[in-house]
């Protein structure tokens, strides 16, 4: 891993400054940057209030002044519960999708150059695991391993595993016939080395355009789990568990449950652009440069 | 003069297909040999067999590989691979895709040389040496480039470095000039000429092109459907051929009086498939010289002047024609 990112650390600003030439990329890279402040911020408890205090006098106020987007039925600043929740969401998914994307791309890359028995082996698995529905495959996870939102990290990346397996193989089945993989072999170069210098980071694209959509559908997962109680319990703040609280007064105080609704929103469709700006900007044909 | 590398008898299968049948050859220190065939005659198998690399589904099944008397064959995989690149090099066809395109040219060349127990600096100072040797200039800079900043005949010089940096014996050069236009073509068979002589490397050049044989080779092994019909060295083999398909093969040379005629001289027929091998000599259906015997009957490589053919009909039978 660190071969990698050191040989792909002289392209990094190459890379963010061809998302930022593309537009859905800059929509995405602003947004997720936004979002990333804002959970900060909340992390940080930096915001002007305490997401926990609560304020029975205060309940259910509309946005004003002194509370912008408003209070919710325990008195406490939708604002401040917002930005801290999607810290949370963010933590949950982050977390989710770095063990998914190490175990399924060294599964993957396993796979897709060894062949044999070790791709039959993790093939199977990877199918079944894909047979059932992604929240139905959480929700088991979870239920078998009790609620909180560390299980729910756990359940998560248990579903988005195989799809990193997946995506890692298919390249790797190209790259491992390669000429400089067999130039590598004829080196007599150790095959560890081979696979973490050599095939690795000529496979790093796809996962990590794989990433920023996965970060997405994992803060959809981990807002579900938590709407249905099974994920981040209360009274922390989490997207899906505000949207779950506010079902009951959504009649009264709308700003209950759009605000976290719609941060939900913004934050898959960020990153779903800023996923489509790196693909664009992460494609080896747009890689060569001047070179052809 | 003993021999560095010593074939003998190699046959290589892929599933049940005997793709190399029973091939042998010997290469000295400073001496090059050059292995000639058409497409799937079974001379990238023998180089890749030799090197331990086979493509999956490929074995060994007969012969012995022997490296300064060393059977490499027996080995275990470990030692294979510290035979692999510390001991024989190889060089390949294609320099466009045999550099990992996300790796620094210099880091390349150094790892094969840490992966065989080279520290770091040492093997530094050795890649900017061998950057040097094989005429790149400004090793330092090269170095640092990533391949696709480089041209074709500077990546091959770059992969030629590769090779040689840990000092190995024993170079393979599998086809490395056909990808590359006729004047790099040159410099690339000056490059590894002068590193033959300097290095005492024993080389195996496999090639189709006659042109580039008749410049770097030695001894020359005429391969035909996984045999060697013929072994000589180069001048006489150039000059009296005793085989009906190496007479084909250096018939097919354009000249200007062939190309002024308009009809390049072809060799008729198709090659013989690994897998529908005739009963006889696998060239009979293809050979101008055919006689009964030929097609059920497959002639062993004997003495016949200058070196060693297999073929049942003596070339004072066809010389005239042929020449």
């Amino acid at each position: 891993m660190t071969a990698g990112t050191a040989a792909a650390a002289p392209r990094a600003d190459h890379l963010v400054a061809r998302i930022w030439r593309d537009g859905n990329g800059r929509i995405g890279l602003v947004v997720t940057g936004l979002l990333v402040l804002a959970a900060v911020l909340g992390v940080l408890g930096v915001l002007p209030h305490d997401p926990l205090a609560q304020a029975p006098a205060d309940r259910l106020q509309g946005p004003s002044a002194a509370h912008w987007l408003g209070t919710d039925q325990f008195g406490r600043d939708v604002a401040a519960r917002t930005a801290s929740g999607i810290g949370t969401s963010l933590r949950v998914a982050v977390l989710s999708v770095a063990i998914a994307c190490v175990a399924g791309s060294l599964l993957g890359v396993l796979a897709g150059f060894f062949r044999g028995w070790a791709d039959q082996v993790i093939g199977r698995v990877i199918d079944v695991l894909f047979a059932f529905p992604a929240l139905l495959l959480a929700l088991a996870v979870v239920s078998a391993l009790g609620s909180g939102w560390q299980n729910a990290a756990v359940a998560i990346a248990v579903v988005y595993t195989p799809i990193f397996a997946r995506v890692a193989r298919g390249p790797t089945l190209s790259v491992a016939r390669s000429e400089y993989v067999k130039a590598a072999q004829v080196l007599g170069l150790p095959v560890r080395r081979i696979l973490f210098r050599h095939v690795l980071p000529n496979v790093a694209a796809p996962i990590l355009v794989q990433v920023t959509l996965a970060l997405s559908w994992a803060i959809l997962t981990e807002s579900a789990l938590s709407f249905l109680g099974l994920g981040t319990q209360p009274p922390q703040p989490s997207l899906g568990l505000m949207v779950s609280e506010a079902r009951d007064i959504a009649a009264l105080a709308w700003w209950v449950l759009a605000i976290p609704a719609l941060a939900i929103v913004i934050a898959v469709i960020g990153l779903n652009l800023l996923g489509d700006g790196l693909r664009g900007a992460a494609d080896p044909r747009s890689r060569t440069g001047g070179d052809r | 003069m003993s021999s560095v590398l010593r074939v003998e008898g190699l046959r290589t299968a892929i599933g049940d297909v005997e793709i190399v049948r029973g091939v042998g050859f010997a290469v000295a220190a400073g001496e090059t040999l050059a292995v000639v065939g058409e497409s799937g005659s079974g001379k990238s198998m023998t180089a890749l067999s030799i090197a331990g690399l086979l493509p999956r589904g490929g074995r060994v099944v007969g012969g012995e590989v022997l490296l300064e008397g060393r059977d490499v064959l027996a080995l275990p995989e470990a030692r294979r691979r510290a035979v692999r690149g510390a001991e024989i090099g190889m060089i390949y066809q294609d320099p466009m895709t045999s550099l990992n395109p996300l790796t620094r040219v210099g880091a390349q060349v150094a790892e094969g040389l840490t992966a065989h127990g080279w520290t770091k600096v040492r093997a530094r100072s050795r890649t900017l040496e061998v950057l040097a040797e094989v005429g790149l200039p400004s090793p330092a800079a090269i170095a640092r480039l990533y391949p696709h900043q480089l041209s074709g005949g500077m990546r091959q010089r770059v992969l030629i470095a590769a090779a040689i940096a840990p000092r190995p014996k024993v170079l393979i050069a599998d086809e490395p000039t056909t990808a590359l236009d006729v004047t790099i073509q040159q410099q690339i068979l000056d490059v590894v000429a002068r590193l033959r002589d300097e290095y005492g490397l024993a080389v195996v050049w496999i090639t189709h092109d006659l042109g580039v044989v008749a410049r770097i080779a030695d001894e020359v092994l005429v391969m035909y459907a996984g045999r060697a019909v013929e072994r000589a060295s180069v001048r006489p083999l150039f000059a009296a051929p005793a085989h009906p398909y190496t007479a084909g093969l250096l018939r097919s040379i354009p000249t200007p009086a062939t190309v002024h005629r308009g009809a390049l001289p072809q060799i008729g027929g198709i090659p013989a498939a690994p897998s529908g091998l005739p009963a006889g000599c696998p060239f009979a259906p293809r050979c101008p010289q055919r006689i009964g015997r030929c097609e059920h009957e497959e002639p062993p490589l004997t003495d016949r002047s200058p070196g060693h053919a297999a073929c049942w009909v003596s070339p004072e039978h066809w010389a005239g024609e042929a020449r």
